[in-house]
């Protein structure tokens, strides 16, 4: 009785070496269009980047950087402007963050699974893609209107943090989800409850994730304009809020939180939508110390990913 | 309940008609009523799927973790001769005084010395000292000590994986367990590691109860004193080792343990 199939017989060496050869080119033709795609994305990107520095470097200067908005281009500066971003990202990061971890971790890790918390977590993904326009009316109608928290940087900082809760949330519920079951059950195995779980080992060692997505969600809401527009955002301030710190009992001023607000962003659109060349340039140079602004924030994030990833290892 | 408990001085725990059900309606295990001996090694051997891992994993009750599992019966842990399975008794109760070690070495991410110390950490209450001086003993009950004395503070995954094997033991002993689980602990390992693992468990048997389900015949007659044969949710035999493996009084067994399916 002989096998239907070839199993057994000799394999012909010219056969599978054209086999080859076509896998190959294959192969080859992916890696270089790959690489094709890649040098487009880049040049792209890098182009910007030149352009923005060939305006704008020019114009960057300790002048600039101390100075608040002036109507003589040469003049104006962006003080009041970048200590708003600082300040506005802080309120955002100091919300969004333990409230994204914290749903996350409850709709991942406590939630049981059933149709409503299907429900929730297609319209968290939903709410990710929702226009960051429709956040800021939606704030302007809560937070000016209805708590009347009025045109100020805890207006600023709530509305961001509303905007990028969903991407906050989706980033650790992934990261938390890539933990394995056999981590979970060698702590349950030990006698630890749920919350020792959670806390000694799921986020601990699916921080790394939690930071990237952190990353990301940051990055968008420093370069948001259309929300803070919506919900009033002013783009000429000649002074800085009220200092947190007071010479008086209890040394800790939050009144710098109702105090009305602008960010680089805002800035930039301001300076651009004038027709004089002047501060065309000096949207520029904002946008080369934006992008700065950023890289610094993100680099912190990475440094503090790269100290968790030291300590645990896979 | 307590009327019902008749004490048996030798016996560790005992299922009485216990059967669990997956997700409330697949049954995996059918009335299973089986006494393990204190301070002795039971095996449980049967083909794959025959419900030995389910019936290890409801005694640290470790199916309480998926929603939908339900119990049957009872399981009696002496000498206070509660019900491990009873709902109203807390399943972190049980894992505090039964520990496990898994198929696959899963220790925590973290460094060999952190590794042992949690279970003792979460219990709270221990000067440093002292909970040094546990990971210590722990290691080298675990047989580990001499491998991994000079470098406590390295990370668990750097090690082999029997080393990583015995370390998860060294973690289950570090808290003090009154019976341990195995559940295939050496299905991936080789054959070197795996033979420190039994000597491990032939060790550690004089002082804890032991219950280790095993694919290898070979290894349940070198290891266990007792051997139960599970098949299809049920339990076919139990009695001493060498009976089930030279003279079973069942069939099924003697087709089993000779090599004829499975």
């Amino acid at each position: 009785m002989s096998l239907k199939n070839d199993i057994g017989k000799s394999t012909d060496a010219k056969l599978v070496r054209r086999q080859i050869l076509r896998s190959q080119l294959r192969d080859r033709f992916f890696a270089v269009g790959g690489l094709l795609v890649m040098a487009v994305a880049c040049l792209v990107l890098l182009a910007l980047l030149l352009q923005l520095a060939y305006d704008g470097i020019g114009r960057v200067s300790w002048q600039f950087v101390s100075s608040y908005p002036s109507r003589f281009a040469s003049q104006a500066g962006i003080l009041s402007a970048w200590i708003g971003t600082i300040l506005v990202m802080i309120l955002t990061a100091a919300t969004a963050i333990p409230l994204g971890i914290g749903a996350a971790i409850y709709l991942e890790e406590y939630a049981s699974k059933n149709w409503m918390t299907d429900v929730i977590e297609i319209n968290i993904a939903n709410l990710a893609g929702v226009p960051s326009i429709v956040y800021g009316l939606m704030a302007l109608g809560l937070l000016v209107y209805e708590f009347h928290l009025g045109h100020s940087f805890l207006t600023a900082g709530l509305t961001l943090a509303m905007l990028i809760l969903p991407m906050v949330i989706i980033a650790t519920r992934e990261a938390l989800r890539a933990i394995p079951p056999q981590i979970r059950e060698a702590a349950y195995a030990v006698g630890a409850t749920k919350w020792q779980t959670v806390r000694d080992h799921v986020v601990p060692y699916s921080m790394g994730g939690i930071l990237t997505g952190m990353i990301l969600a940051l990055s968008r809401a420093v370069g948001e304009t259309a929300p803070l527009i919506t919900v009033g955002a002013l783009s000429f301030i000649a002074f800085l809020p009220r200092s947190p710190l007071t010479s008086e009992f209890p040394f800790i001023s939050l009144q710098w939180l109702f105090d009305p607000f602008t960010v680089m962003p805002i800035q930039m659109f301001n300076w651009v939508s004038r027709p004089q060349d002047e501060f065309h340039v000096n949207a520029a140079a904002a946008g080369v110390i934006l992008l700065a602004m950023t890289l610094a924030m993100n680099g912190l994030a990475i440094a503090i990913r790269a100290r968790f990833r030291k300590r645990i290892h896979w | 309940m307590t009327a019902q408990v008749y004490v048996t001085p030798t016996l560790k725990a005992e299922a009485k008609e216990l059967s669990f059900f997956y997700g409330g309606t697949a049954q995996a295990l059918r009335s299973i009523s089986l006494a393990l001996p204190d301070r002795h090694a039971t095996a449980l051997i049967g083909p794959s799927g025959c419900g030995k891992t389910t019936f290890l994993r409801c005694l640290n009750r470790m199916h309480d973790l998926y929603p939908g599992n339900r119990y049957a019966g009872s399981v009696v842990l002496y000498p206070d001769g509660i019900n491990i399975v009873d709902q109203t008794i807390d399943p972190i109760e049980i894992r505090m005084r039964v520990g496990m070690v898994f198929q696959k070495p899963n220790p925590f991410p973290t460094t060999i010395y952190e590794n042992v110390a949690y279970g003792l950490r979460i219990r709270g209450s221990i000067t440093r000292s002292d909970l040094k001086a546990v990971v210590e003993q722990s290691l080298k009950d675990a047989a580990l000590w001499p491998e991994v004395k000079d470098r406590l503070h390295s990370l668990a995954f750097n090690l082999s994986g029997g080393q990583q094997q015995r370390l998860c033991i060294a973690r289950a002993l570090a808290t003090g367990p009154e019976m341990l689980l195995f559940d295939e602990p050496t299905s991936a390992l080789d054959p070197t590691a795996t033979a420190r693992i039994e000597e491990l468990v032939t060790e550690l048997k004089q002082r804890i109860t032991i219950v280790i389900v095993t694919h290898n015949m070979q290894q349940a007659a070198r290891v266990s004193d007792y051997t139960a044969f599970m098949y299809e949710g049920e339990l076919v035999e139990c009695d001493r080792t060498e009976k089930i493996f030279t003279n079973p009084s069942n069939k099924l067994t003697e087709e089993y343990v000779t090599g004829r399916f499975g």
